[in-house]
This record gives structure tokens, C-alpha cells and sequence, in this order.
């Protein structure tokens, strides 16, 4: 068993996990094209859910903040690229496709910039009086998210929301008898992308060691001379935008949104950080692909266990893992 | 004028009040030991100096500046580095990430490098190895070895060769000798012997207070004070 | 912490007997149906939210599951009176297996996550609440799915019983209340909800809560001291579990109606959040007040707030705020305020009034 063990870890140990689940996936569906949309769709879900999870993860490991309200970001994200998206209607369906693909890009950017400006109100305003101190932190964030929910139900209704989508993301590639949906490639694509810029500004930037040793042992970062407190805020705004980010795909993705989609993220969204382990972007990326692959291969085998399927992913991970897959402290 | 003095510190940490009152003045250059029972408050009084803990009230000034109320990252601006008795290492950074992280800009100063590297040759056999792989003693160098990367008007080490093996703390001790030269450094010590070799000036806490101060030379020679203070026998 | 001999204290103390009196004397005191249910309510969520503060106040766990168990104990009583009809055996058997699974699972949460972080611990109650809530929602045929499930209480509580006839042969009058079985529904919630609420207060009066405060305050200090903290959790969350099962299940008897907004949304998890941070942690008073307010507002805010938005409806920004579906944003706001500002809650704050300024 030890030795099996070793091969796996000299291959990349949990890091295959998700290709497992995948290899599983495939002798219980049976039918190839199925698993590969299924497969595809579930890695577009995980990188989408990546977005919303990392922020989450590096504030909690950098600080120790756990933010309930964290879900607020995504809804807002979601909703703001909507109505950017209905805003910019007349570019969705132009013949031009960079206008298509400007719509999509300002829709993001808006959910981003909203999301920056929302995370620098609620680290400062929200959350820094409350530093130390859990029981008061979960408790002030979770008002917080009461308070944003209202508001998105005062500006949005409580009516679901259609997403129009730019023309270039609508429709599927067919190769043989597998349609592939273009937004999924695309959510991928984008996911992919965030991810491979976060791993290199934390391991290839100065900022991004600062970020590293901070989560390890902020005090010593802070008695070799920076100010973490003043970077917290800015990885605070970035895990803000991100979440934004994501919300924003998701409303794409899921072309009608309500004011629920918050709350409904949260839970994947702490699922993910468990299984992956807080602290670091590597956990919880295999945390979000874990999450939506088995989401969408249950969701095609038994579809009433979607969601107790994660959770008992979950609690799997942690019976065998108690502090998850990769946590940044050892 | 003392690099470092402090003069009637207290430092309460929840409700305890662990430091009661001290005063201390630590002369420029060489090395000032901080000698003391287990929960005598020394380690307490370095957190304090370094921002930590907050004092209130009492003063600590460093080359005339008052410390109190500022941010430890500002204080460690100031020239100050601090080598915490666990270490602080960075486990998941590697040696070359723990140490070019203690730099101001950084980059190396190809000097000080080589410097520290002859002194720990241990650390450029691991450069790229992560520092929880590390051995107790190779960890304590790496951890001078960052407090020194760059220059440094004063240095805090608390107790460095707890848990060494006697053979690493004899280099550990040559390597304090010749950092010596040009900073100060403030050590906590529960080993006698270790801190005696290298000491010039001294104190004791007890308690929460100074109980004795005086040069290292007189301490030594004073057996009684030193089985009154610190129950060397016992 | 001597605060049960300010003058706060006997203010907090006097108002929660009058509470006490007020619920005893409701039928005769408010006589009019919407009344009734709002006592019944009250009389719920005080237990309810007494047994979530022997989780955050008492022991410092913050869990969202404690609607799981609520709903649980609920659904449990709820299906036995629907599949064996409305006997008295059907309601002891569907509640005590709703206990009985509140329990196991109470037990494999604790064990599996109360060694961990409490921010750890909050996250993984949350997905469990949630996964509760969803497989309810979907398993239809026995929960009734978002519909619920509707069904007869056992025959004392039906409206048309009479417990006393009069000399006419119609039910039994006394001080214009009649004396039916939608009265004895009342006294059943009433009572039971008393007794589980003195056996708390007695639980965190013995020594058991003296350790429950000494983890909370200093959990390496207790442990060290050689208390066994997990176990201790442990047994705390599952007599917390049990509690508001009962409570669920008491509440399925008097609405003779379940259904995930009754019983398991996160909607009610939040009420209680509400309830206990206003009310006070910590102290079983504030469980009292807290329900109070908040079920009456519930109740009766959204009239007020329809006054007002009604009566500010010309001006720009106002009527939406006032909107009473918006009352939950201005709770939320001063829940926020709460936590900032008075940590203690309206109990935990009018108790130390009076008290010696203690050298802090």
C-alpha cells in the first residue's frame, strides 16, 4: 500500500485525483460522448467555481479571515455583468465579432472593477475592526451578506434575471457525436488563464512571496520589515474581483440568474476550500475540479445526489485528509 | 547614549500583567545578554521591544526614537531584526525565498552573501531545498542568516541553541562572536555557559523586572548572585 | 462575572418573568387567532434559540446546522402523523426518531469536524444544512417536497374538540376563551417548552457549564487542566441537537403543517442568528428577549413598515427602504451594529448595569 503510495506521489499524488474521478466517471457512464461533454462541462464548472473559491482561500490563509460574505461579491458579479450585458445588447448580436467580444469584455471588466471597489469597502469598513476575533468576524460577515442580498433583491427584484449572451460564445462545436458548448471552452480557457497568472505572481514576484510567507507566519513577515497589513487589502480586493469574475461567467453560463445564486455558490464555494485546503491556489483549483466533475457525472447518473455528492466528497477528503488535499501550511 | 533603552515597561497580554517594570540600557556594539527563569518575561520583553505586544506605559527609544505605538514592520525599518525562539522560518519557501524575503530591495549584496555563507556553509548546500526539510541547528542558522542579510544596527535572538546539538552551538557561538563586530546584539539565554562566552553586559528579569544589571565579568564571578538569580544548581 | 446581583440583572430577570406570565395568560390575554400563533412562535424559537446559545454563547461553536435538527425533529413527527395516522403513538414514534437522527448525525459532525477551527467547524455545519435542505426539498414522496406536508394532530388538538362542555352542550367558555382543543395545542407548546427551557437553565447552572465557560474562555488552559474539550463540544452540541428537535417537533404538532420554510430554510437559521446576537449570548435571558423581539417584529413590523412606506410613498429613495419585504435588510443592519457595538446584546448589556466597574 506504501509503495503504491510513493509511485503516486512521484507522479503527482493528489494532483491526479481529478483525472481518477475522470477514469471513473468514464466506466460508469458508459457512452463516451456523454463523458465528454459531461467532462467538459464539469471543468468549465470547476474553473468557474476556482474563480469564486481563490479569493476566499488565500484572505482566510493570509489573515485568517474567514468571509461569509464572500457570496455577496458573486451574486453582485453575476448580476452587474448582466445587466452590463443587456446593456450593450445592440454589440451582442452584431455581425462584428469584436464588438461581440467587447460587450463580453467590458461585462467582466465591470463585474471586476465593482468588485475591487466592494473589497476595499469591506476589508476597511467591514472586517478590519473585527481582526482576531471569529466568533464576530463570521457573525459580522454574515450580516453583511444579509444586508448585500437585500440590496441586490432592492436593485434586481427577486424575479430571475435573463443573461443575454455575445453571439460568439452561443452555440457548440460538433466533432462526430460530441458537441462541445463554446462558453464552456471558453469558461475553461478563462479559469486557466486566471490560474496560470496567479500561480506565477505568487511564485515568481516579490509581492508574491510576501503573500507566501504571510500566510505561513504573517508576524515574522512583519518583523522582517513590510506592512501585511497593507497588502492584505489588496489581496482582499483581488480575491473580491475574482469572485466577481466568476459570478460574472456563471451568469453567462447559466443564461437566468436569481438573487439565490449567492448563497447556492457559498456552499460549493466552501466545499472547495475544505477539500483543497485553505491557504493555497493549488488546493483549491483541485478542490474546484474535483467539485464540478463529480457535480456533473452524479448530476447525469443520479440526478437528486448532485449536491450531497459534493458534500460527500467532503467529508471522504476529510476523513482521509483532515486539513485537505494541499494545505499551504504544513 | 545607549543604542536601545527602555525605561519602565509594562506589558499586559489579555489580562495577565507579565512585565511589571522594565529598564534596561543597551550600549552600542557587542553582545547584551538577557538572562532569566523560564516565564520570567524575557522573551515578552523582546515581542515588546519589537511591537509585538504593546507596552503601555513606559518607553522604548532606539538612537533617540521613541518605539512606542509603532508598527513592528516600521520598526524593523529602524534596523532592528528579530530572531524569534521558534525561529519564524518560512517552511514552504525555500532557503534562497526565506532569505532574499529578509532583504530590503530584494536582491543580494554579493559581499554579505559570501560572508554568510562562509559562516553557514550549510545554507548554499540547501539553497533550493524548502526550509522545513531542515535540521533544528540548520534552521537556527538560517535564521541568523536572514536577522543579517541586511546591515542591522541591532540584532534580537531569543534563546538560539535551545534543542542544538553542543557541537552546532559552538559554531552558532563563533558566528555570534563575529556579528558582534559590527552590530549589537541582544540575546536571551538560558545557557549559562553559551551566553557567558560571549557577553559584555548583562541583565537579569525576574519576574517581570530587572533584578540585577551589571557587566557579564562581575556576574560571573559573583557565584552567589547567580545561584540566588537564576537557581543554576537546581 | 457576578452579574446576577446588579440591579441589570433583576431588570432583565423581571422582564423575562413577565415574558413567562404573558405566554402563560396568551389565550386570555390576546384573544384573537393571528395572537395565538404568534405565542406559539415565541414560545418555539425561545427554546430554540436557548439551545443555539448553548452552542455560541456557552461554548463557542458557531454552527449553522442547528435548523437541520429543528427541521429534522420536525419532519420526523411530521411524516409519522401523515403515514400512521394522527394517534399518539405516531407522534412519540416520529419524534423520537427524529431525535434519534439528529443524534447520529450530531455525533459524526462533531466528532468529524469539533476538533478543528470554529471557522472550519461553521463552514461544514453550513454544507450540511444545506444538503439537509436540498435532499428535503427533492425527496417528495416522503417529505412532500417544497410543498411540505400537510396533516391531522392528535385529536385533542383539534379545534372541534371540546375539553369542557357547557350546561348548552357547546364548548365550555372561560373569560370568553373557549375551552377547545386548539387550546390545549397551545398549553402542549407552552409546556413543553418550559420544561426543555428550565433544563437548560439548569444544565448552565451546574458544573457542566461552569467547564462549558472555562473551554470557551481558554480552551488550551482547559485542556491542559485535563478537561477532554472535544468530548466536552461534543456532548454540547448533541443535548443542543436534541433540544431543537424537540422543539421541531412540537412545532409540527401545533401548525399540523412542515414545510422547508417552516422548518429547515437557511431563513430560519438566520432568524435565530438574529435572535440570540440581540437578545445576548451567553445568557438564557437573552434567548427570551431576542425571540420576543424578533417574532414580533416579524409579525408586526411589516404592518408598521407598510404604514410607512404607504405614507412616504411620493418621496424618491424612502418607500423602497420601508418596503416590508426590505425588513430584513435594516435587521441585518442592526445586527451589524449589534456585534460592533454592544457584543453582549440587549441582555448581556442592561446586565451589567449597576454593576462594580471592575478593574478592566
Amino acid at each position: 500500500m506504501t509503495r503504491i503510495g510513493d509511485i503516486l506521489g512521484r507522479y503527482g499524488g493528489v494532483n491526479l485525483l481529478p483525472l481518477f474521478v475522470a477514469a471513473l466517471g468514464f466506466v460508469l457512464i458508459g457512452a463516451p460522448a456523454s463523458w465528454v461533454t459531461l467532462t467538459v462541462a464539469g471543468l468549465a464548472m470547476g474553473m468557474m467555481i476556482f474563480l469564486m473559491a481563490s479569493g476566499l482561500s488565500l484572505v482566510f490563509g493570509l489573515m485568517d479571515v474567514l468571509n461569509f460574505g464572500h457570496s455577496a461579491f458573486v451574486s453582485f458579479g453575476a448580476f452587474i455583468a448582466a445587466s452590463a450585458l443587456a446593456f450593450l445588447g445592440a454589440w451582442l448580436g452584431a455581425e462584428n465579432i469584436a464588438l461581440n467580444i467587447a460587450a463580453m469584455g467590458l461585462a467582466l471588466v465591470a463585474a471586476i472593477l465593482f468588485g475591487l471597489a466592494a473589497g476595499w469597502f469591506f476589508e476597511t469598513v467591514i472586517i478590519r475592526p473585527v481582526y482576531k476575533d471569529h466568533l464576530r468576524q463570521i457573525l459580522i460577515t454574515m450580516g453583511a451578506l444579509i444586508v448585500a442580498e437585500q440590496i441586490i433583491l432592492m436593485i434586481w427584484g427577486g424575479t430571475p434575471t435573463a443573461v443575454p449572451r455575445p453571439a460568439f460564445l452561443e452555440g457548440a462545436w460538433i466533432l462526430g457525436d460530441v458537441s462541445i458548448e463554446i462558453y464552456r471552452i471558453f469558461a475553461f480557457g478563462l479559469g486557466l488563464a486566471v490560474y496560470v497568472a496567479l500561480y506565477l505572481v505568487l511564485n515568481r514576484t516579490r509581492i508574491g512571496l510576501l503573500i507566501r510567507a504571510g500566510v505561513e507566519n504573517r508576524e515574522m513577515v512583519e518583523a522582517l520589515g513590510f506592512r501585511i497589513d497593507r497588502l492584505f487589502v489588496a489581496v482582499f480586493m483581488l480575491g473580491s474581483a475574482l469572485a466577481a469574475l466568476g459570478g460574472a461567467m456563471w451568469a453567462g453560463y447559466q443564461t437566468l440568474i436569481s438573487p439565490a445564486l449567492g448563497a447556492e455558490m457559498m456552499i460549493v464555494v466552501f466545499i472547495v476550500v475544505i477539500i483543497g485546503g485553505l491557504g493555497s491556489i493549488e488546493g483549491t483549483l483541485l478542490g474546484a475540479l474535483l467539485v464540478g466533475l463529480v457535480g456533473n457525472y452524479v448530476g447525469f447518473l443520479a440526478p437528486k445526489m448532485a449536491l450531497a455528492s459534493n458534500m460527500i466528497l467532503m467529508m471522504a477528503i476529510l476523513l482521509w485528509r483532515p486539513s485537505g488535499l494541499r494545505p499551504a501550511v504544513r | 547614549m545607549s543604542l536601545l533603552s527602555i525605561t519602565a515597561m509594562q506589558t499586559r497580554i489579555g489580562q495577565y500583567a507579565v512585565l511589571h517594570n522594565i529598564s534596561l540600557e543597551v550600549p552600542e556594539g557587542g553582545v547584551f545578554v538577557l538572562l532569566g527563569r523560564n516565564g520570567a518575561g524575557k522573551t515578552t520583553t523582546l515581542r515588546s521591544i519589537m511591537g509585538l505586544w504593546t507596552p503601555s506605559p513606559g518607553s522604548v527609544t532606539f538612537r533617540g526614537r521613541d518605539l512606542t505605538g509603532m508598527h513592528t514592520a516600521e520598526i524593523a525599518r529602524l534596523g532592528i531584526a528579530y530572531v524569534p525562539e521558534n525561529m519564524g522560518i518560512f517552511g514552504g519557501l525555500t532557503v534562497e525565498e526565506n532569505l532574499v524575503l529578509a532583504t530590503a530591495t530584494g536582491r543580494f549584496d554579493k559581499v554579505r552573501l559570501a560572508r554568510i555563507t562562509a559562516l553557514f556553509p550549510a545554507l548554499e548546500t540547501f539553497w533550493t531545498k524548502q526550509a522545513w526539510a531542515l535540521s533544528g541547528g540548520q534552521k537556527q542558522m538560517l535564521a541568523v542568516a536572514r536577522a543579517i542579510i541586511e546591515p542591522r544596527a541591532l540584532i534580537l535572538i531569543d534563546e538560539p541553541t535551545k534543542g542544538l546539538a553542543p557541537s552546532i552551538v559552538g559554531a552558532m557561538a563563533e558566528a555570534f562572536r563575529e556579528i558582534a563586530q559590527g552590530t549589537t546584539i541582544l540575546l536571551v539565554e538560558q545557557n549559562f555557559q553559551f551566553a557567558r562566552s560571549l557577553g559584555r553586559d548583562m541583565a537579569v528579569i525576574e519576574d517581570g523586572r530587572i533584578a540585577h544589571s551589571g557587566t557579564m565579568a562581575e556576574f560571573a564571578a559573583d557565584k552567589a548572585l547567580q545561584d540566588r538569580l537564576l537557581a543554576l544548581s537546581a | 462575572m457576578s452579574q446576577t446581583r446588579t440591579t441589570g440583572a433583576l431588570i432583565v430577570k423581571t422582564a423575562v418573568l413577565a415574558i413567562g406570565a404573558a405566554l402563560l395568560f396568551a389565550p386570555f390575554l390576546f384573544q384573537d387567532v393571528r395572537a395565538l400563533e404568534v405565542a406559539a412562535r415565541i414560545c418555539i424559537f425561545i427554546v430554540l434559540v436557548a439551545s443555539y446559545d448553548l452552542l455560541i454563547g456557552y461554548t463557542g461553536i458557531v454552527s449553522f446546522a442547528h435548523t437541520m435538527f429543528f427541521g429534522i425533529g420536525a419532519y420526523g413527527t411530521a411524516i409519522a402523523l401523515k403515514q400512521m395516522g394522527n394517534g399518539w403513538d405516531a407522534v412519540a414514534l416520529g419524534t423520537l426518531a427524529g431525535m434519534a437522527l439528529s443524534l447520529v448525525l450530531a455525533v459524526a459532525i462533531g466528532l468529524l469536524s469539533l476538533r478543528v477551527k470554529a471557522i472550519f467547524f461553521a463552514m461544514i455545519t453550513l454544507a450540511a444544512a444545506s444538503v439537509v435542505l436540498v435532499l428535503a426539498s427533492q425527496l417528495n414522496q416522503i417529505t412532500g417536497g417544497e410543498d411540505g406536508i400537510t396533516y391531522r394532530a392528535p385529536s385533542l388538538f383539534s379545534p372541534a374538540t371540546q375539553l369542557w362542555q357547557g350546561a348548552d352542550g357547546k364548548v365550555a367558555t372561560l373569560f370568553g376563551v373557549k375551552m377547545n382543543g386548539k387550546l390545549a395545542g397551545y398549553y402542549f407548546v407552552f409546556l413543553t417548552s418550559l420544561a426543555l427551557f428550565v433544563f437548560m437553565l439548569r444544565m448552565t447552572g451546574s458544573p457542566l457549564g461552569t467547564v462549558l465557560k472555562a473551554i470557551r474562555e481558554n480552551e488550551a488552559r482547559a485542556e491542559a487542566i485535563g478537561y477532554r474539550v472535544v468530548a466536552y463540544r461534543t456532548f454540547v452540541f448533541c443535548i443542543a441537537a436534541l433540544v431543537a428537535s424537540l422543539a421541531g417537533s412540537s412545532y409540527a404538532i401545533w401548525l399540523k403543517y412542515t414545510g422547508p420554510d417552516t422548518a429547515l430554510s437557511f431563513a430560519i437559521m438566520i432568524d435565530i442568528l438574529l435572535m440570540v446576537v440581540i437578545g445576548g449570548m451567553g445568557t438564557m435571558w437573552g434567548a427570551v428577549i431576542g425571540a420576543v423581539l424578533m417574532v414580533l417584529a416579524q409579525y408586526y413590523l411589516r404592518d408598521l413598515m407598510e404604514l410607512a412606506a404607504g405614507a412616504t410613498a411620493d418621496l424618491p429613495v424612502l418607500p423602497h427602504l420601508l418596503e416590508p419585504d426590505r425588513w430584513l435588510f435594516w435587521l441585518g443592519i442592526i445586527f451589524i451594529l449589534l456585534v460592533y457595538f454592544f457584543p453582549a446584546g440587549i441582555a448581556g448589556t442592561i446586565m451589567r448595569w449597576g454593576a462594580p466597574r471592575a478593574g478592566r
